[in-house]
């Protein structure tokens, strides 16, 4: 019965994700140059915006090159791996009351499994490449998602615990009165810094490090494989945005003079233009600083948080 | 931390600064009077051509790209009877301008040479000559040069005394 309107969102979701993330290209070009002093790409069409077609053109139009040391299966396969998962975690995102594709009772964790499964496509693409810089970004890739995983899944902890739910339908729903940014601002930046290392974005770009590794584990991927990391990349930058925005900012939530997905889409862009203004500002720290990073400092003070966030709610409990 | 935050905040404020891009097609660089650009040859302030096919920016070329043949008139002048710049090769060293003892070869700010056949590239005679000075107004080599031709005998330079008789005794 409501099988009709469902589809439309499924397809609405999965169409507006795969247009606008070409057009990041687009976008993070064009806040790059303004925070450079440039103009970016501003000829071909309104404002430029012809370039994403342009590039878009351009990657199909190229060789599709598998080296013939490769492991061919393993090879074609890793790409899709991150397309795949991170679109899947766009499942449990509310955009808007009533605009989710499932609601999943676990929906924080389905996110956190699906962008764990993302590691995948690095180690296998790495693999199988058969190239020692690849596997040598694979294996970095591998340990900076695995080791930001475990304290990306535990500061969300804190908002579980603040709105009872794994829902994230549920857990904007208990923004109304006060955004959990406020309460959880500690476990927001932790958030944030995982997320960044999740979608393996500057500065943490350490798997592809163009200026050590060549460009890692994608140095061996040519035309559209390499176009569906790229995707595969903007398209995690969309996600850790929204999640960002459903747990600590409020999801859809907003004055009622816009519609509640504008508000939704308003904030989750405002993240990405920060997604880039990282990429603009920050060196690239090295390897095992990164690590001890993660594993002495963040690892640590996220402990302490869900600790102190967990002890509060029973002291207000009682 | 705070210099993260600091750094950030800085990149930020760089959107309200003033563009370094030059919209070029419609809007042309400055180019400083010395900029060396497309090579021409000049004539001296009473238009005859300053070049005397002396081959020594050929010699001092890098590239070899500039070849001529030198030939002399009727008056006695020299003057080269092709002049061919290959600016396909030419790496605009100014090596030229530096060797040129007649001020004649010179390098102009300009640099819009863009050919879509590259045989349109190699610059004959005629397109390289103007029908001015360049940057020396003035200077013409023959009225300085000791050289005799038509018109100009010996000891008829300019500040050149008269030319010593060396079979005579008298000072």
């Amino acid at each position: 019965m409501k099988l009709f309107p469902h589809l439309w969102i499924v397809v609405g979701v999965l169409g507006g994700l795969l247009l606008v993330a070409p057009g990041l290209i687009w976008l993070e070009r064009r806040m790059l140059a303004l925070w450079q002093d440039r103009y970016g790409p501003n000829r071909a069409g309104p404002f430029g915006l012809l370039v994403v077609l342009a590039d878009t053109l351009k990657l199909f139009f190229k060789e599709d090159w598998i080296p013939p040391f490769a492991d061919k299966f393993v090879f074609v396969v890793a790409p899709a791996i991150v397309v795949v998962t991170v679109l899947l975690s766009f499942v449990v995102i509310p955009f808007a009351p009533g605009i989710i594709v499932a609601d999943l009772n676990i929906g924080v964790l389905f996110f956190l499994a699906m962008s764990s499964m993302g590691a995948y496509s690095i180690i296998l693409g790495g693999w199988a490449s058969n190239n020692k810089y690849s596997l040598l970004g694979a294996m970095r890739g591998a340990a900076q998602m695995i080791s930001y995983e475990v304290f990306m899944g535990l500061a969300l902890m804190g908002v579980v615990l603040q709105a009872g739910s794994f829902s994230l339908h549920t857990i904007v729903e208990a923004q109304h009165k006060i955004w959990f940014i406020v309460p959880q601002f500690v476990g927001f930046v932790i958030f944030l810094i995982a997320g960044i290392a999740e979608t393996h974005r500057l500065p943490f770009d350490i798997p592809e490090a163009e200026s050590e590794l060549v460009a890692g584990f994608h140095s061996e991927y040519s035309g559209m494989k390499f176009g569906l990391f790229f995707v595969g990349e903007y398209l995690g930058i969309m996600l850790i945005s929204s999640v960002i925005t459903c747990l600590y900012f409020g999801g859809w939530i907003g004055p009622a003079f816009l519609p509640p997905v504008v508000w939704f889409i308003i904030k989750m862009f405002a993240f990405i233009i920060f997604f880039i203004l990282l990429r603009a500002s920050l060196p690239r720290p090295r390897y095992d600083q990164l690590m001890e990073y993660g594993w002495k400092f963040l690892f640590p003070l996220t402990l302490v948080n869900l600790l102190v966030t967990a002890g509060i709610l029973l002291y207000m409990k009682s | 931390m705070f210099s993260i935050i600091r750094s950030m905040w800085i990149t930020f404020m760089h959107m309200f600064h003033k563009r370094e891009t030059i919209q070029y097609p419609e809007e042309k660089v400055k180019l400083p009077p010395r900029w060396r650009g497309r090579i021409v040859l000049t004539r001296d302030p009473d238009m005859g051509e300053r070049c005397v096919g002396c081959y020594l920016c050929a010699a001092a070329c890098p590239v070899d790209c500039i070849s001529l043949q030198a030939t002399e008139d009727e008056h006695g002048r020299r003057y080269p009877n092709f002049f061919r710049i290959n600016f396909s090769r030419c790496i605009f060293c100014g090596f030229c301008e530096e060797a040129c003892p007649t001020l004649a070869i010179q390098l102009i700010p300009d640099f819009e040479m863009g050919e879509y056949n590259r045989q349109n590239l190699v610059y004959e005679k005629h397109e390289l000559l103007i029908d001015g000075p360049g940057k020396y107004p003035g200077y013409n080599y023959y009225k300085v040069a000791g050289l005799a031709i038509q018109g100009k005998g010996k000891g008829e330079a300019m500040n050149e005394s008269e030319p010593v008789d060396v079979k005579s005794l008298m000072p």
